[in-house]
């Protein structure tokens, strides 16, 4: 096995805490994911990762829990961003760019207030690429309920949202409210990004999000095939892309590893092509 | 499944000869022969998803045939023709800045490249086509803030504006109560005698065509069935055409298309002519 | 970022001052045209991703010795030339997945060039001060460009933002319209993002342009009224970070947002009173 696993993999805390969480946040990543990519609200996620970062700037400017920061400010930003686009369905793509100009421009006042009052270099690195293996393992718990959270709230809300999803005439008919649906749904989103961008940054959040959904969308037939499809393909990519960086420290004769983010793509571009081709294949044959 | 050739008086506008199309691996249209002459008024009749816009893409050059071809004018059929096109839906932005005059514009000068002035023909051929539409007082308004009925009949500006031979909409009447199914009709039959197009029209119920249609072409499982609405809407040509029996009635002095046989609870009307 | 508060507030147009200035006038042209075709037909996210993922070529340059700018401009184009052939229109998946790829690259790029963080810092959020003469030029070259290539393609880029399938039935070529467009997004993006940051840029390609087609109803016009706008957020961007000495991003930003909110609340209040 010592060629596929490097030495101290299994032992190692700082993995072990990788591994967990890691596997949490593509749980949850994967069950929103096929919403997001039934909707064509990727868009939406990724630009929560940036308005999200303006909350975990704020948070460590105040001194409050990061991941408290990333929540509310995830909340708010997809709040406005769902008030100011369902009045007019198509404007949805120019407010979401609306808001997400506004939260970045707030993040680089904020971080320009925290690298002023303290010395903290790096923080916008450390937010944009993230890295499991700097999380602390104090994180678990409250990432884990919050998780948990975010499936309950999407379990809760999972019928009138797919309905107002596929077929919002039908959905009107049956007294489905879009609108509170559609705000029910990003608040559930942000809790998602705000938790995945904490833990893995937000490379490997908007990835996570829409990368195993969209191909797990591609081969089942069912939208609760697709979502347990994205769940297991996301914890796949996780979990392997954390072993590839890990071993890839030991590959390179420089010993400077491949960073987790580029491990886990790599897998989920794998997952996409390879879904692809399927489809492909199953189209060919009729 | 073809048709009678056109009379020796009419000059043909547009010949569908022999298409097949396959869409995913299923063929959606097999063996379309039909012609249709200059100033013709054509109703294309069909159940949803029997293929009328299909083949009226093929038509414009947006829809790839598998087999044979279609003449339009004397060439083959491309896009950029002397065809204009009225699709079923178009959902304009609501804040998008375009007037209804820039939209109508586009349709004469919209493939040109460059930011040359709009010469005074152009300006002078919006107004026409707006004045013969009665659309002249919704010319400086936003496209996007327009209801659902005055964008059809835009779209349908805009499609004349280039002066095309042939005029093909796509289920114009869909969406419309019975006075302004009527109206449109009426607009269409005018503008089509006035500037000398023929006009293909797609529709699922052939009623209110009746009293000005020239010819009908019935589209089912695939194929087409055409002629006059007497020649067409008979039990023994639909049946042929569905492969099926198919029962034509007159109930109340209306027509109605019955598919299917006696007792089956699948059946249901298809078709209501008035 | 922007000097500290000076004792003499004028001293905001002192000479030294100059190139950022002109170099934001520049890039606030540029964006508020480009953007107005970005909201148009819907390409925001598209917007944000390829200068964003061009990042990745920017550290791949480093690695291999080459300039940074050169490899900003062509990991931006072959990113857009990658959405506009992989994804049919605002086929949002499509260009989710090639940002992070762009990304994840850019990250695996600098673990293994060891390239310095600010440098990551200074292509998010720009150095306005810094602008050089030459790059001032270069941004000059831009904008000539830009106005050429935007000026011969405005009708069929128009006609078939308003309908792809109506401009493909009339003969536009619909797709080498997009695949050019997003091109014409991606180098100016890349030539403006080393200057002012790709969140500056990003932010005036969007709120000023969509304020602007909410104002005034002809194509033209809303052209020419997204870049005034553009260019009062970053003017105002550039007074207020100047005096305040905070961030410059931070103020265009919000003043971008702030005057789409305006515009909006003015449509809406037209639109009612419009009513009876």
């Amino acid at each position: 096995m010592h060629w596929l696993v490097e030495p101290g993999f299994w032992s190692n805390p700082v993995v072990g805490t990788a591994l967990v969480l890691g596997a949490v946040v593509a749980v949850v990543s994967g069950a929103v994911g096929v919403v997001v990519v039934v909707r064509g609200q990727s868009f939406a996620g990724h630009a929560l990762t940036d308005v999200a970062m303006a909350g975990g700037a704020g948070a460590s400017l105040v001194g409050a829990a990061p991941l408290v920061g990333f929540l509310l400010a995830g909340v708010l930003g997809g709040g406005s961003m769902e008030a100011a686009g369902t009045e007019r369905v198509r404007d949805r793509d120019v407010a979401t760019g609306v808001v997400l100009g506004a939260a970045a421009g707030l993040t680089a006042l904020l971080l320009y207030f925290v690298s002023s009052s303290s010395s903290a270099t790096g923080s916008t690195q450390s937010v944009l690429f993230g890295s499991v293996f700097t999380v602390s393992p104090s994180v678990v718990p409250l990432g884990v309920a919050v998780a948990a959270g975010t499936l309950a709230a999407l379990f809760v809300v999972r019928r009138p949202l797919l309905l107002s999803s596929l077929n919002p005439e039908l959905a009107a008919a049956r007294g489905v409210r879009p609108r509170a649906i559609g705000l029910a749904f990003v608040v559930v989103l942000a809790a998602s990004v705000a938790l995945s961008a904490l833990v893995i940054g937000a490379i490997l959040s908007t990835a996570l999000l829409v990368g195993p959904a969209s191909a797990a969308l591609r081969v089942a037939r069912g939208l609760g095939g697709a979502t347990l499809g994205a769940i297991a393909a996301g914890v796949a990519a996780v979990e392997l892309g954390i072993l590839a960086s890990y071993d890839s420290f030991y590959w390179s004769s420089a010993h400077r590893s491949v960073p987790v983010s580029a491990c886990v793509v790599g897998v989920i571009l794998v997952e996409v092509a390879l879904s692809a081709l399927w489809s492909r294949a199953r189209a060919r044959r009729g | 499944m073809g048709c009678e050739p056109l009379p020796e008086d009419r000059r043909e506008v547009v010949h569908v000869h022999r298409v097949e199309v396959a869409l995913g691996g299923r063929t959606v249209l097999h063996d379309v022969d039909f012609r249709v002459g200059e100033g013709e008024f054509v109703g294309l009749i069909g159940t949803n998803g029997s293929g009328k816009t299909t083949l009226l893409r093929a038509i414009l050059g947006l829809q790839a045939t598998t087999a044979g071809e279609v003449i339009v004018a004397g060439r083959p059929g491309r896009r950029g023709g002397p065809v204009g096109y009225v699709p079923q839906r178009v959902a304009f932005d609501h804040d998008v800045p375009v007037r209804v005059a820039d939209f109508v514009a586009l349709g004469v000068d919209g493939t040109r490249l460059g930011l040359a002035r709009r010469g005074r023909g152009v300006r002078e051929r919006v107004e026409a086509v707006l004045a013969s539409l009665e659309l002249s007082a919704l010319a400086g308004r936003r496209i996007g803030a327009l209801s659902g009925g005055e964008q059809q009949r835009v779209l349908m500006a805009h499609a004349l504006a280039s002066r095309p031979r042939l005029l093909l909409l796509d289920e114009p009447l869909a969406n419309l109560d019975l006075p302004r199914v009527h109206e449109t009709i009426a607009v269409l039959d005018r503008v089509r005698r006035a500037e000398g197009v023929a006009v293909v029209l797609s529709a699922h119920e052939i009623g209110p065509l009746v009293p000005v249609m020239d010819r009908v072409i019935y589209i089912a499982q695939g194929g087409v069935a055409c002629g006059t609405t007497e020649e067409v809407v008979r039990a023994e040509v639909l049946s042929a055409l569905y492969g099926h029996h198919v029962d034509v009635l007159t109930v109340h002095g209306r027509v109605v298309v019955v598919e299917g046989e006696a007792g089956d609870p699948g059946a249901h009307p298809e078709v209501v002519v008035r | 970022m922007v000097a500290r508060a000076s004792a003499s507030g004028l001293a905001v147009f002192a000479p030294f001052m100059a190139n950022a200035w002109l170099a934001g006038t520049l890039v606030a042209i540029v964006s508020g045209a480009v953007g107005l075709f970005v909201v148009v037909r819907q390409r925001a996210f598209a917007a944000h991703a390829i200068p964003n993922g061009a990042f990745a070529g920017a550290a791949g340059a480093t690695l291999i010795g080459a300039s940074p700018l050169l490899g900003l401009v062509v990991f931006a184009v072959a990113s857009a030339l990658g959405v506009a052939a992989l994804g049919r229109r605002r086929d949002d998946v499509v260009t989710a997945l090639a940002l992070v790829t762009m990304l994840a690259l850019g990250a695996a790029l600098l673990a293994a060039s060891g390239a310095y963080e600010p440098a990551i810092d200074a292509l998010l959020f720009g150095e306005l001060l810094g602008v050089s003469r030459a790059e001032v030029v270069a941004l000059a070259l831009l904008v000539v460009g830009t106005t050429v290539v935007l000026t011969v393609v405005f009708r069929p880029l128009l006609y078939s933002s308003l309908s792809e399938e109506i401009a493909a039935a009339r003969g536009v070529a619909v797709r080498v319209l997009d695949a050019t467009f997003l091109v014409l997004l991606a180098v100016s993006a890349a030539l403006a993002v080393p200057v002012v940051g790709a969140l500056l840029t990003f932010a005036l390609t969007v709120g000023p342009p969509a304020a602007a087609r909410m104002l005034v109803r002809r194509p033209g016009r809303a052209l020419a009224l997204a870049a005034v706008l553009s260019l009062a957020c970053v003017w105002a961007g550039i007074a207020s970070a100047y005096w305040s000495g905070w961030p410059i991003g931070f103020f265009v930003g919000v003043y971008a947002a702030v005057e789409y909110v305006a515009a909006r609340a003015a449509s809406s209040w037209r639109d009612t009173r419009a009513r009876p």
